[in-house]
């Protein structure tokens, strides 16, 4: 990080070119927020004149915009002049593989059992591991290369793919959004770009994990997955962040782009640093994500894992324009301590026949609280839409709290819309039952919490589906006795 | 004579600052089966809560001695993991948890307790089904979460199936054959008896005596009131069928 104490007054006042050198040494900007800024960021990627533009158009609309109130969270607003807006790794290299990435986030995943090494080597999943703003690795993109697929990082495709970056950036999420759509916009540094072309079925799953290291930066990464007719992928996102006192904001933007009888499964296991038993510390995790099924008979499916973050604030959600197209949402959000999720989806229907499922599983322990917001909208022209929700909630001990708030808006009569909810106790009885087998309380309150998320680890990729269970093992701990 | 496998000693419990059990004693030897009768509200589940160590259960005096360790003293599952089951009245559902993972789970705990390795699904799957095989159970029941929509009859039967995976040295089963009908009933008390074995033992706590028609006990005991009242050979369960409890509740003269 740099120690600089420099103001935004002091940076935009500072010769500018002289200002960077020392920057670019420690490859940090200082805190603040001004068009200055956003010319750095994008000169510093050496990007294209029209995605300059487009990012300050997105930073002048924001200036124009408020937080949203909304949610039922409760945090201290972030300065968004004390923020750094980029920030990249010192090393120099350019990494060629994962064994060589820092040590420090290998450590991280092998505490929760993940080695990314074996998985990489066991089930050939393709990685682009982003290290706060920048991508550090890619692997296996020359196999992808083959096979027409483009996987890489988002500023490198921003130079090699430039016209497929212009077509589809922000035609799901425009940068008037939301004011963390629209912030997002104005600083990404960088994510993972992914194109399926026609035809094509994927052969591996591929992940990128982000990772905020330096202290008082944000993370604002871009992800962009396009697939084109009748194609298929599997796309993994993990995330984790190391322990600091002071609150870190993210704000990513994911759009998904599916045409005719394309399939895209988008996976993630959220693990920012949820902040300490007091609440101090802790990532404010504000994402906007949403796929678009654009063409006829596409799917999207959304699974969510969310366990990190002091403040999850977050709505994957599902623009089923193609006729038959389906949209599906699958999520676990857990909150302990003094952890706070509003998390949910949108399921917008506008073609015929389309369908969506919702299945929420919400976990609060400690002071925890979990909000489900969800949104089903059937547009007058989808006929025969069909939409299932179900949300259950788990309750460990009596200081935390669920909540649920759907919105169903039906303005097609042959639309079918269910909506299913429950609120439940882990019971000392079940508890008592696991004891008297031979296991202790923390381990069957585990079990008992892996099972009320069955239907949704289900959905993960087998390799993701351990993972998540073991995070909840962890992100649990403490929570009884 | 062999060595008590447990020995309850003037054991009094309650809950909720109510004394339910009032001095029991009862002394259990390896190769025995023991039935503890007695009408509703006289103790018997408590009895088998207190043994496996159910939070809210106070003990307030007398000692328990199991395998030559002062029982009390041990967490809810480190007497499990001695060995000492309790097959339950009313066997609650976990939702969405594997059955086999489970039992897999259970049985681990047991192996690392005794500092054995822990087996690997394929090697549990085989010592599962061998199981099922000598119970009459149908597989599918494997492939279910834990009691989750299972009938009253299935759940008591997949608490029978639990306990001959896990092997206890000490079983007690609470009330399992209430709610069964006669072929649920004969089927667990089958899978019981093919259990017994001259190391371990049992304690069956029943209301009726239709059970012991099929579990043959070695000692029938009277709980009334917190207290055994009277003891004896399996014949004593037969008399009690033929003359309710009241001739010996009147004889105690409460």
């Amino acid at each position: 990080m740099s120690e600089s104490t420099n103001t935004i007054e002091a940076f935009v006042a500072s010769d500018y070119k002289y200002g960077f050198v020392t920057n670019i040494e420690s490859d940090t900007v200082p805190p603040g927020l001004s068009e200055n800024t956003i010319r750095f960021i994008s000169a510093k990627k050496n990007e294209p004149a029209w995605l300059t533009e487009w990012r300050l158009k997105a930073f002048r609309h924001w200036q124009t915009m408020t937080e949203p109130k909304w949610p039922n969270v409760h945090y201290t607003q972030p300065d968004y002049q004390a923020i750094s807006y980029y920030s990249a790794p010192k090393q120099k290299k350019k990494l060629n593989s994962l064994d060589e990435v820092d040590p420090e986030l290998r450590k991280t995943f092998d505490k929760l059992g993940i080695s990314l090494n074996e998985q990489k080597r066991l089930s050939g999943v393709a990685v682009d591991a982003v290290v706060d703003s920048v991508s550090v690795a890619t692997t296996f993109k020359t196999e992808l290369a083959k096979q027409g697929i483009i996987f890489c990082s988002f500023s490198e495709a921003v130079h090699t793919h430039p016209e497929l970056v212009q077509k589809y950036l922000g035609s799901v999420v425009p940068h008037t959004d939301n004011f963390y759509a629209a912030l997002n916009s104005a600083v990404f540094t960088d994510g993972s770009f992914c194109y399926i072309p026609k035809g094509v079925r994927c052969p591996m799953e591929l992940s990128t994990y982000f990772r905020i290291e330096a202290a008082n930066t944000g993370q604002f990464e871009r992800t962009l997955i396009v697939a084109d007719e009748g194609a298929y992928v599997s796309y993994l996102e993990g995330c984790t962040a190391p322990m600091r006192d002071e609150n870190q904001l993210h704000a990513a933007v994911v759009e998904l782009i599916a045409m005719d009888s394309a399939q895209i499964k988008y996976s993630t296991v959220q693990n920012w640093y949820p902040g300490d038993k007091d609440g101090k510390g802790g990532i404010y995790n504000f994402v906007t994500k949403r796929g678009l099924c654009k063409g006829a008979n596409s799917k999207i499916s959304w699974t969510q894992v969310e366990t990190g973050s002091a403040i999850t604030w977050k709505y994957p959600s599902c623009i089923l324009q193609g006729d038959n197209s389906q949209g599906e949402f699958y999520s676990v959000a857990l909150t302990n301590h003094m952890q706070q999720a509003d998390t949910g989806t949108k399921m917008i229907h506008i073609g015929k026949n389309t369908r969506s499922t919702i299945v929420s599983k919400g976990i609060s322990a400690g002071r925890g609280q979990n909000s489900y917001r969800g949104q089903v909208k059937v547009m007058k022209g989808a006929t025969n839409a069909r939409n299932f929700s179900q949300c259950d909630s788990l309750l460990l001990g009596d200081k935390c709290g669920a909540h649920t708030f759907p919105y169903i808006d039906v303005q097609n009569p042959t639309a079918q819309v269910e909506h299913e909810a429950s609120t439940s106790k882990i019971g000392e009885d079940q508890i008592f039952y696991l004891n008297q087998r031979g296991l202790e309380t923390q381990d069957a309150v585990n079990m008992i919490v892996n099972g009320f998320c069955k239907e949704v680890f289900r959905e993960l990729p087998m390799e993701f589906a351990v993972e998540a269970q073991k995070l909840l093992g962890v992100s649990l701990d403490g929570s009884v006795g | 004579m062999k060595q008590p496998l447990i020995e309850i000693k003037n054991l009094s419990a309650g809950i909720n600052g109510k004394q339910i059990l009032k001095g029991i004693n009862l002394t259990v030897r390896p190769g025995e089966v023991h039935a503890i009768m007695g009408p509703n509200g006289s103790g018997k589940s408590t009895l088998g809560y207190v043994l496996a160590g159910r939070k809210g259960y106070d003990v307030t005096g007398g000692s328990v001695t199991y395998d030559g360790k002062d029982l009390i003293e041990l967490s809810p599952e480190d007497r499990a993991r001695e060995g000492l089951f309790l097959a339950f009245q009313y066997p609650v559902e976990i939702p969405g948890v594997n059955n086999t993972y489970f039992l897999r789970a259970a049985y681990n705990e047991q192996r690392k307790h005794r500092g054995q390795e822990e087996v690997d699904a394929v090697d549990f799957l085989a010592i599962v089904k061998e199981k099922m095989k000598l119970l009459e159970l149908p597989e599918g029941m494997l492939k279910r979460s834990v009691n989750e929509g299972f009938s009253g009859g299935e759940k008591k039967r997949n608490e029978i199936f639990q306990m001959a995976v896990l092997d206890p040295k000490l079983a007690v089963l609470d009330e399992t054959d209430s709610g069964l009908d006669i072929d649920a009933l004969r089927i667990v008390a089958e899978g019981v008896n093919k259990l017994k074995r001259p190391d371990n033992a049992a304690i069956v706590i029943t209301h009726y005596q239709r059970l012991l028609n099929y579990i043959v006990p070695d000692f029938v005991h009277v709980l009334w009131n917190g207290q055994i009242i009277k003891s004896g050979g399996k014949d004593l369960a037969l008399e009690l069928e033929e003359k309710g409890y009241d001739w010996l509740i009147g004889k105690n003269g409460k």
